[in-house]
């Protein structure tokens, strides 16, 4: 490996521009430059000395920050294409995808869902954009961070001649008492908190250093956020159910092997009351009419002791009552049970009485539980009725016969066969809600619908989320960098003796106009002259 | 030192194209990951049929097992019925046990569905969900073929054909 | 309580309109002694200084009238934002000493809180998704963030102003004045909307909506695009001149040409008044500074902003929706902004580090940005519209 070896005698590794201990401009073209580029000190970037096999050219391209850019660029766009419209799973479930982006955007809905733009944030090459920013992050903060260590590690206090000289802060003065200017200058720095060190009577203040970690810690606080994205994916570390359930109904939850049960002693659903809330909202209530308040299931939490298998009576104990309200889940071992969504008044039970249609005599009142329906129903002096069908969720199909569309009686009809000591053959009628239908002829007896009891269904979200931690860590670690790589900066100032002159030069990774502050502070009251700002002397000369 | 260089470069981008990989394989077959997978022992559940007998899934092991979860309004399942009754009639002596898991109807609506189509082999009732549960059901019709040894053997959801049905249950004769 | 607050509301906006006279006129002043900042420009920031104080006060009395942070509809959250944009305003100013940053930050600041009071004003009642201290918490933090964030942007205007040739046909000279007729046209929407809202416009149509269905419009301003199959009831008044089909926001669509046009004649005005363009008849303000230093300035508010933003709009928005919307991530359009907005500023810090984007090219990113943090703000809100959509209405 051919290595520089500089004057000052560091031997520095094949590609640096800038000795990493006394700072000499080692590369040609650095030269002609007035001023330094400082980024990475000047330090050896492996990815750009390297580049002869496959898995060198692959290093190199993700190593690139332009690449990273770019690739940060298009996700961006990426992204911003996915609100154009509603994503898929934002959409209501009316119809299919495919037919209802084109039936309510036209023909940019059916462009945008034949482009799969309906799915775009799980789609293969928004993930692959993802992967490769997190590829990106890796590689990049390895070429750069071991550089960048090695150079601030090995930094001498004695820099050359043409590193100060081509610092954008950097003056001469011409001084007697040296010894003194430069005693007064390291006391007022150490006040401003900066490390001195001195050799050969030359002299470096540095503070901050560990500002230039912080984007590679933030960066490892994201490539920990991205493993705990693709652990997601991972069976068992994630867990999204809805599970609906009925007022006094006990259900088992999904996923927790049937281990945990939950009843629904009473879902509430409260309104904002012009009455009893804040007067201030009145104006607000008029104008929406109504505005929810609240979102409540109070349940009971059950555990399966003993080991039933699933469908067994199980023996349940009671773990806990809760509350559960949007904000405010239900938490069990690593489960969380969440208010997302309910029903109102959904049909619980029906009554009818048996009733002649002439003389509107009643023969006495049923009851059907809509949930579990008796076969008959005796009504005592010969008078039964008895269900032949029962349809939980009516509506005639094609072929004009009344069919269930599912078995939740949101529209419940029932075939009834009355019987009668006028008729004890039987009269059939089939009943659905505000209509009656009398297929063989007129009958003589009806069922005359009652009244009904309802009871709110509420749904809950069963979510288990093992990643989160990790999530959480990542996010934790990447505010850390973040704050460590803004909020601090990395100053140094140095001053050196060079034939009986005093060479003056500060750097810092930001914040300038703080950097020249305190210089000033510190050369004040010495004869040191206030260096100056060489990239600013130069826009004046050019504007 | 550059042959070194070289293997670490490769080992990082192996790991992290293979983490990439996995994400993108895991992504697209998330659809399709079943709770009980093909090969695995089939949960054991207890449930009671349309007469008030238990069916214990367990009992029936050196037995096949043609489980079947199904709902009166669901279209394919409904027709489905009536075939997986003729071939029950023929391997019911041959070692293949139906259970057909209905998923938690009202007792009224099975009964009715039951007498209509003349069903004779057991059909189960699960109330509170707790076996579709343990089997991940969604959607309907889904049936798993178990073998002798209590074991998943195949997994099929939608609808099947007389002849699919016997080829099915051919599969799982002991 | 309500009308104490909105009063003190009102007396910010008219103390940051004489602060920015003041600024202005600190610039102007020819006695300027030596660099610093002269009698001019302490009085404008003693008068920002109670103006923010004020509208603290505005913020406060609304909080305990109301019983939760006033930052839960887009009227709140827009004033918040203007009130942490003067925040962050006074503080860059303590560092820099450069009126000339008021002079083009307390003007954004003060279309933010026009363009809020065009919202539905009243104290709303929160809904059971919003009832939760991290409502505070994250929507507080992210307005700040951005609030910081958009202090870059009134840095890169400024630079922009200055190092742009006004003699010279360019595509800079264009897209400059392009920003700035943006401005305009945001003034004209204010101005068209207030002048109807104090004649107290309103015409009733009803109309058929994309589903079908009969429904009830109320207009505040004439209607030049009327709704599918609309059907004016009130009478006398202004009858539509094109008809949009169902999937069109008729209304919307209708206050953005009348913003677009009170902009464009606002613009033609001023353009004949100071007889050159805007971006040109600004530059005299900025003659005295010193390039760099705005451009540190820029870079800073970003350096500040960015965490910030992260932490309010990014971290705590993702532990919220964790606890409310039981998953912290869920591509809701308001999320989806939030993380461009964010990527977009990460783009901006390696361009700027490692590419060497300072100065122009700099100042550029800093007005996309705050297009973008804009567009979050406004467009979101009130056109895509997910789960957020309450903050709109």
């Amino acid at each position: 490996m051919n290595e520089v070896k500089c004057e000052c005698g560091h031997v520095n590794p094949h590609g640096t521009v800038l000795c990493e201990s006394c700072g000499k401009v080692l590369e040609e073209k650095e030269k002609e430059k007035k001023l330094l580029d400082m980024r990475y000190e000047g330090s050896a970037r492996r990815s750009q000395t390297y580049n002869k096999t496959m898995i060198d050219k692959i290093w190199n391209f993700f190593s690139s920050v332009k690449v990273g850019v770019w690739l940060i660029v298009i996700t961006l766009i990426a992204s911003a294409l996915g609100t154009i419209l509603p994503q898929e799973m934002y959409i209501p479930p009316v119809m299919p995808a495919a037919e209802y982006y084109e039936d309510q955007y036209g023909w940019i809905g059916k462009v945008y869902y034949d482009l799969g733009f309906h799915n775009l944030y799980s789609s293969w090459w928004y993930l692959i954009l993802i992967a490769s920013i997190g590829i990106s992050l890796v590689i990049c903060s390895l070429d750069r961070v071991i550089p960048l260590y090695r150079a601030l590690k090995k930094q001498r206090v004695s820099r050359h001649e043409s590193y100060l000289q081509r610092q954008r802060v950097f003056g001469v003065s011409k001084i007697v008492e040296t010894d003194q200017a430069f005693t007064m200058a390291k006391e007022k720095l150490k006040e401003k908190k900066y490390n001195i060190r001195e050799e050969n009577g030359n002299l470096l203040a540095e503070k901050g250093r560990f500002s230039r970690w912080g984007p590679y810690v933030n960066h490892v606080g994201l490539i920990i956020f991205l493993i705990g994205g693709m652990l997601r994916f991972v069976p068992g570390m994630y867990v999204d159910k809805i599970l609906w359930i009925r007022e006094g109904e006990t259900k088992v939850i999904p996923e927790t092997n049937g281990e945990y049960y939950l009843k629904n002693e009473k879902f509430i659903l409260e309104v904002y009351d012009k009455e009893k809330d804040n007067e201030v909202f009145d104006e607000a209530i008029d104008k929406a009419g109504m505005v929810a308040k609240n979102y409540q299931s109070n349940v009971t939490l059950y555990k399966k002791s003993g080991d039933a298998v699933a469908g067994e009576e199980a023996n349940l104990e009671k773990v806990k009552d809760f509350e559960i309200r949007v904000n405010e889940p239900l938490k069990f071992e690593n489960f969380a049970l969440y208010q997302v969504d309910y029903k109102l008044n959904e049909l619980n039970k029906m009554s009818f009485a048996l009733t002649n249609k002439k003389t509107g005599e009643e023969y006495g009142d049923l009851t059907v539980d809509l949930n579990d329906p008796q076969d008959a129903y005796d009504l005592g002096n010969g008078y039964k009725a008895e269900i032949v069908s029962f349809f939980p969720d009516f509506e005639f199909d094609e072929n004009g016969e009344p069919v269930t569309k599912s078995r939740i009686p949101n529209n419940p009809a029932f075939v009834f066969k009355m019987f009668t000591p006028d008729n004890p053959d039987g009269e059939i009628s089939f009943v659905a809600i505000r209509q009656t239908i009398e297929p063989f002829g007129d009958n003589e007896y009806k069922m005359a619908f009652k009244g009904v009891d309802t009871k709110n269904v509420s749904a809950l979200t069963v979510r288990k989320d093992l990643t989160l931690w990790i999530i959480a860590l990542g996010g934790a670690i990447f505010m850390i960098g973040v704050a460590q790589g803004s909020y601090w900066n990395h100053r140094r100032i140095w001053l050196r003796r060079v034939d009986g002159e005093v060479w003056v030069a500060g750097h810092t990774n930001k914040n300038w106009h703080g950097l020249k502050r305190e210089i000033d502070a510190a050369l004040d009251g010495t004869s040191i002259e206030m260096p100056e700002d060489q990239l600013q002397k130069q826009s004046e000369k050019k504007g | 030192m550059k042959k070194q260089r070289l293997v670490i470069r490769t080992v990082i981008l192996l790991v992290l194209g293979a983490a990439v990989a996995y994400t993108l394989y895991a992504n697209f077959t998330k659809d399709q990951v079943q709770k009980v997978a093909v090969g695995e022992k089939a949960p054991d559940f207890v449930l009671t049929d349309l007469e008030g007998n238990k069916h214990r899934l367990s009992d029936y092991e050196g037995q096949g097992v043609f489980l079947n979860f199904w709902g009166t309004w669901c279209k394919p399942c409904e027709k489905e019925m009536p075939y997986m009754n003729n071939q029950y009639k023929e391997f019911k002596d041959q070692g293949v046990q139906v259970l057909a898991v209905n998923v938690g109807e009202t007792d009224l609506a099975v009964n009715k569905f039951s007498d209509r189509y003349n069903l004779s082999f057991p059909i189960v009732i699960d109330k509170d969900g707790p076996v579709q549960s343990a089997y991940g059901i969604n959607p309907l019709p889904a049936t798993f073929l178990i073998d002798k040894d209590g074991k998943v053997v195949k997994y099929i959801t939608g609808e099947m054909n007389e002849a699919t049905i016997k080829d099915y249950m051919e599969q799982i004769k002991p | 309580m309500v009308s104490l607050s909105s009063n003190l509301l009102y007396t910010a906006f008219i103390l940051y309109l004489i602060a920015t006279v003041f600024f202005a006129g600190s610039i102007k002043d020819k006695n300027r002694t030596n660099r610093g900042p002269n009698r001019w420009a302490s009085i404008g920031l003693w008068i920002s200084i109670i103006g923010f104080i004020a509208q603290l006060g505005y913020f406060i009395t609304r909080w305990i009238a109301a019983g939760h942070a006033p930052v839960s509809n887009l009227f709140e959250f827009t004033t918040f934002f203007g009130m942490s944009l003067v925040g962050a305003f006074i503080i860059l100013y303590l560092i820099y000493k450069t009126p000339i940053l008021g002079v083009f930050t307390l003007p954004v600041a003060l279309i933010l809180i026009a363009y809020a009071s065009m919202f539905p004003r009243e104290v709303s009642p929160l809904i059971p998704a919003l009832q939760s201290d991290w409502l505070h918490i994250h929507v507080t933090t992210a307005a700040v963030g951005q609030a910081i964030l958009a202090v870059s942007f009134a840095a890169g205007i400024i630079y922009l102003v200055k190092s742009v040739d006004q003699r010279k046909q360019s595509k800079q000279r264009f897209w400059l004045e392009a920003v700035m007729f943006g401005l305009v046209c945001t003034l004209g929407f204010i101005i068209i909307s207030s002048t109807f809202s104090a004649m107290g416009y309103k015409a009733e149509f009803n109309w058929i909506d994309k589903n079908g269905q009969e429904a009830v419009l109320e207009y505040h301003m004439p209607a030049l695009t009327g709704p599918n199959e609309g059907q004016l009831v009130t009478d006398g008044k202004f009858k539509p001149l094109a008809e949009m089909p169902p999937i069109i926001n008729a209304k919307k669509l209708n206050t953005v040409i009348w913003s677009l046009a009170s902009g464009i004649i606002l613009y033609l005005v001023l353009r004949a008044v100071l007889r050159r363009r805007i971006g040109e008849a600004l530059q005299p303000l900025t003659k005295n500074i010193n390039l760099d230093l705005v451009d540190e300035i820029g870079y800073r508010s970003v350096l500040i902003g960015f965490p910030v933003f992260t932490l309010g709009a990014l971290i705590f928005a993702m532990i919220w929706a964790q606890i409310a919307w039981t998953r912290f991530w869920g591509w809701d359009p308001k999320e989806v902004w939030a993380l461009i907005t964010f990527l977009f500023y990460a783009a901006y810090l390696h361009l700027r580090l490692s590419k060497g984007w300072h100065g122009e090219k700099s100042a550029w990113l800093a007005v996309i940005g705050f297009i973008i943090i804009m567009f979050n703000l406004v467009a979101v809100n009130l056109v895509i519209a997910g789960l957020h959509s309450y903050a709109g209405s």
